[in-house]
């Protein structure tokens, strides 16, 4: 194990991602995958600093209660639905925490509504619950949101393909290179066994680390249900490539 | 402390069609101050815009576009670049954009120097958006850049493709003063398509 003092960032190295634990860039049934996926090859090429290097985000610029979704921020008042404590650590892939670093998260509200003007589903939209959240990755890894779980919501023009309760996750990681967008799905949904994008995952190991598992609730003796998701990106320690 | 495997990296999913507004705040495609109104960055300014494009030229509406590059030194903020050159920290280093009903984006930002010498001054390129399972990858580079010559990524492509990672500038326009307007387009597939990045 390096000796890295803490909160000095692990300068580290990326290996191309493995295809049988990442989604096929088309799906049936989905047809935007298929007009927006390149047909060409992607290009090898030696990644450099541009690549190495990435965004950081200061801790000051998010506001206190952006990691709580269950609460409207202007009203105080609660949104609609069941309250979930989401906790989780982010890791590189040699098990070393992603530390002080961005998470972006956002969710249909528990009707299976986005704030969004794309979104035509005509479920309600609830005046309590923006669908938004932000939360730093603590010095070990880990992350918390107070929010309610997402109801599930139909595709349109999908042959009556229902979206399974998710949560968006957008993560930033170390570099550009650990650059991850992904969805977290609940464990015992009978809507996951035929969801499009689960299933893109070929493999199955991969597929069950998409779905977050049950955990105590952290806020006890205040009730809410307790998940855990835990996220590892890419990279692994290295030695730097460039001092100059 | 336990020891287990870890995984690989967790499996990416598209980022979808309700990519929230409120995470793409005034200024976010704005790099040339930290916040607006903060002290301005040093270096030339580029006025960027371009449209996503899907097959058979349809505008790719409502993706997100990111974008990360060095200040006008050619240095990054970022602890992995362990050089002893100062870095501008009134620069912003990344931004975002959504692509409107035209598939239409644009950044305001500066002209980054050459991060190493030998690769030429571009801007990395992140596309997100839905029927993207995984994300796009690509770089941007600038017209008229004589390291464009040497730099290894562009070596390595044929003409064609290597003239669709450079961008054109805008016809010139009054009252733009010294700001550089450049024009990149992206085609996520079909006619004209970019070149991505292997990731």
């Amino acid at each position: 194990m390096s000796k890295t003092p803490p909160g000095d960032a692990v300068l580290a190295a990326f290996a191309r991602y493995d295809d049988a634990s990442q989604p096929s860039r088309v799906v049936a049934g989905y047809p935007n995958t298929r007009t927006r996926t390149p047909a060409a090859a992607p290009v090898v090429y030696a990644p450099g600093l541009s690549e190495i290097t990435g965004p950081t985000f200061d801790p000051a610029a998010l506001r206190p209660g952006e990691d709580n979704l269950a609460v409207a921020p202007d009203t105080g008042r609660r949104a609609i639905g069941q309250i979930i404590v989401l906790t989780g650590r982010v890791g590189d892939e040699d098990g070393r925490p992603v530390r002080h670093s961005l998470v972006e998260l956002w969710q249909a509200n528990g009707a299976g509504r986005y704030i969004h003007g794309h979104d035509d589903n005509d479920a309600p939209l609830d005046p309590d619950f923006t669908g938004v959240g932000r939360a730093m990755t603590d010095s070990e890894g880990y992350y918390r949101f107070v929010t309610i779980k997402p109801g599930a919501y139909p595709v349109p023009d999908s042959g009556n393909w229902w979206r399974p309760p998710h949560i968006h996750f957008s993560l930033f990681g170390s570099s550009a290179m650990s650059r991850l967008v992904t969805q977290m799905y609940f464990p015992g949904e009978p809507l996951n066994a035929d969801d499009r994008l689960i299933n893109s995952v070929p493999d199955a190991a991969a597929r069950e680390r998409l779905v977050c598992r049950v955990v105590e609730n952290p806020l006890a003796p205040t009730p809410a249900l307790g998940f855990a998701f835990d996220i590892v990106l890419r990279g692994r320690a290295a030695t730097p490539w460039i001092e100059a | 402390m336990k020891h287990r495997p870890v995984p690989p990296p967790t499996p990416s999913q598209t980022i979808g069609p309700f990519f929230p507004p409120h995470l793409i705040p005034p200024g976010a495609n704005d790099l040339t101050s930290r916040a607006p109104g903060a002290p301005p960055a040093a270096g030339e300014i580029v006025l960027l815009s371009g449209r996503i494009i899907g097959e058979g030229g349809k505008p790719a509406v409502n993706a997100l576009i990111e974008i990360w590059q060095a200040d006008a030194a050619g240095r990054f903020d970022h602890p992995a670049d362990r050089r002893n050159t100062p870095v501008d920290r009134n620069f912003a280093f990344w931004g975002r954009a959504r692509t409107d009903g035209e598939g239409g984006y644009r950044f305001r930002t500066i002209k980054p120097g050459s991060v190493d010498g030998a690769s030429a001054p571009h801007i990395s390129v992140t596309i997100l958006g839905s029927g993207l399972m995984r994300r796009l990858v690509t770089r941007m580079y600038f017209p008229d850049a004589t390291l464009n010559e040497s730099d290894p990524l562009l070596r390595s492509l044929d003409e064609a493709r290597r003239r669709r990672l450079i961008a054109r500038r805008k016809s010139p326009r009054g009252g733009e003063g010294e700001e550089l307007a450049l024009v990149f387009d992206i085609v996520l597939r079909g006619e004209g398509e970019t070149p991505f990045l292997d990731d």
